[in-house]
């Protein structure tokens, strides 16, 4: 089932165009990888399905509704959007940044169920131990499961993580995509992520689109899309792709020397 | 996961255990809340027997009380009700007001050095008092002369962030950036009165700006500055989940339902209006605004759902304090309250920060 099409989007920032008639779908269950090089528009694409930024042409449907007749609670809570850069400027315990995720669902009081939707959540991604503790003395892994917390909490079909692993070390890597990948699966969500690690991306996402100039240059199944052709190409890398397990595994060998 | 019910008793589920902890961290904001305001009450009545006549701390409360019913006859009366009191309500509307609009502008522009005078406000309201004083150029005729011209030059610097952040986009650099643009703009301004000024004058607008609570105090003044506070701080509390989220940047807030532009400019605009209420009678007593919201964060966190009343009630008593400690050593001579401020302020910031045992925004 189809939960969210994007048809022809063109964003540009001033007169730089940074995305040119994308066009994507994800389906129920699905976690999608979008790949590609620095600047090939995927944190773009990301802000663009939030609406935190408006594309100038093109539409997005969720659940086939036009998102800019959406209002943005109705919007959030739908999907939830796990940024780039995590921080906190004053400080805030883990539960209270958790239960920030029910804003669209708080007037002002929370209620009983505020509080145990944050608790099941930190129970789930078990961080309960956290829980009164300072955002800010986090490590980047913690963090990163903190701000997936706070985005689960607000109860989204459609998950959008914005290189959910790009501080973290080898072992929270792949907690973080375990984590997402089991709640997927589990919840029958969506989620969409921008990643830059190729053999991530190939183990855990169900199908990759690769970008390249604020264009798909690619769009299938992990083995289809990351191809030595596909990588020299957009990524200007020479590349060796084996095959572990039935998901391609690449090996990069040295970036081809500008023609 | 074990089941909540029938489980060994004298052991908790980790969730009771946050449950637990969660109640006692609110708990705590409560208490420091309560605790302010018995701080102030206790201030108030030491800082009502000050003064040339003397009536001691009980009499002080029995004169209040009572005056709450029935207009003021006896001479202690009179001295507690139209001599002493309103420099003392003002000191803590005062310290209310500039501790919420500071707790509100750190919020709005996510920035922990921010001010109610970071956008400018404190040097337009001076170069509009300096104007009347200098010059004796204003909006109105009399004695509101300079009140009504620090009132508006005051907001006249808002208005222009205003209109920056709606042509440019509420960004909090922006922001920040345009009100130390005013400020100068305003100093010099203000500098070239002086500079031309007479000598007289001259001294009366650098008084201005060092702040009193006893020049312009009178019943009615008070009044006008508690319905602006009371309109303006309950709007700024309702904001008080959307303040939260700026925190995590404004692609967190917008993904979080929260209109981030709208929050920014409501209460900046909120915020002003506070500041431009209480300092174009008291003139810009600084410090207050950024410090008090800092100790509370201290103590309580950042949560601005309690933060806001905390840091408000906080600053009326660092306020209070300091302007009772203005008075007695060199009596009858009257220290300005906006220099005492920074003597009393500053040390206990300082030690606060040395001694603080993890980093807190």
């Amino acid at each position: 089932m189809v939960k969210l099409k994007v048809k022809d989007v063109t964003f540009s920032y001033a007169r730089e165009p940074v995305l040119e008639a994308v066009s994507i779908e994800v389906s129920t269950a699905e976690v999608l990888g979008v790949l590609g090089p620095n600047g090939a528009g995927k944190s773009t694409l990301l802000k663009c399905i939030d609406r935190i930024i408006t594309p100038q042409t093109g539409c997005i449907l969720l659940d086939d509704r036009d998102i800019t007749k959406m209002s943005r609670i109705e919007l959030a809570k739908k999907i939830g959007y796990i940024p780039q850069s995590l921080s906190h400027v004053f400080s805030a315990t883990v539960f209270d940044t958790v239960l920030m995720g029910r804003r669209p669902y708080i007037s002002w009081r929370t209620s009983e169920r505020d509080t145990e939707t944050v608790l099941e959540t930190l129970q789930m991604l078990h961080i309960e131990d956290l829980a009164m503790r300072d955002v800010n003395e986090l490590s980047g892994g913690q963090m990163q499961k903190v701000f997936i917390a706070r985005a689960l909490t607000q109860e989204p079909d459609l998950l959008l993580l914005d290189e959910p692993t790009s501080n973290l070390d080898i072992r929270h890597q792949l907690e973080v995509m375990h984590t997402i990948k089991s709640i997927v699966r589990r919840k029958g969500l969506s989620a969409i992520m921008a990643i830059h690690d190729l053999n991530l991306a190939a183990r855990y996402a169900d199908r990759i689109v690769l970008m390249n100039g604020g264009t798909i240059f690619s769009d299938g199944k992990p083995a289809s899309v990351l191809t030595c052709e596909n990588i020299r190409q957009v990524y200007g890398v020479e590349a060796e792709v084996n095959y572990n397990r039935g998901k391609p595994y690449i090996v990069p060998i040295q970036a081809i020397k500008a023609k | 996961m074990p089941p909540s019910t029938g489980e060994i008793p004298g052991t908790r589920t980790k969730s009771e255990e946050i449950r637990a902890e969660y109640k006692k961290f609110t708990g705590r904001k409560v208490l420091f809340i309560l605790f302010s305001i018995v701080l102030i009450a206790v201030i108030a009545g030491v800082a009502a027997t000050l003064g040339p006549y003397p009536i001691t701390v009980t009499e002080v409360y029995s004169i209040i009380w009572h005056g709450l019913f029935k207009t003021p006859e006896t001479t202690k009366e009179l001295v507690v009700w139209n001599l002493r009191l309103p420099r003392i309500v003002m000191g803590i509307l005062a310290g209310i007001g500039l501790a919420i609009a500071g707790t509100t502008m750190q919020a709005v522009v996510r920035n922990p050095l921010a001010s109610p005078y970071t956008l400018g406000i404190a040097s337009a309201a001076g170069f509009g008092a300096a104007l009347a004083i200098v010059l004796g150029a204003g909006f109105v005729t009399g004695q509101y002369l300079i009140v009504a011209n620090a009132f508006v030059f005051a907001l006249l610097s808002s208005f222009v962030i205003y209109g920056l952040s709606r042509y440019k986009g509420a960004e909090p650099e922006t922001m920040i950036l345009a009100g130390i643009a005013l400020m100068y703009l305003f100093s010099a301004m203000t500098g070239i009165l002086q500079y031309f000024g007479e000598e007289t004058a001259v001294a009366e607008v650098v008084f201005w700006m060092f702040g009193s609570l006893s020049k312009r105090s009178s019943w009615e003044n008070l009044t006008l500055v508690s319905a602006i506070l009371a309109v303006c701080i309950p709007l700024i509390m309702l904001k008080s989940w959307d303040l939260n989220t700026l925190s995590a940047g404004d692609e967190s807030a917008k993904s979080l339902g929260v209109n981030v532009e709208q929050t920014r400019v409501v209460c900046f605009m909120l915020a002003s209006l506070v500041t431009a209420c209480i300092i174009c009678f008291t003139g810009t007593i600084g410090f207050i605004g950024l410090v008090a919201p800092h100790i509370c964060r201290m103590v309580i966190g950042g949560d601005n759902r309690y933060l806001i009343p905390a840091s408000g009630l906080f600053g009326a008593v660092l306020l209070l304090a300091a302007d009772t400690l203005a008075r007695p050593p060199i009596s009858p001579t009257i220290l300005p309250v906006g220099l005492v401020t920074a003597f009393m302020g500053v040390p206990l910031f300082l030690y606060l920060i040395l001694t603080r045992k993890k980093r807190y925004w």
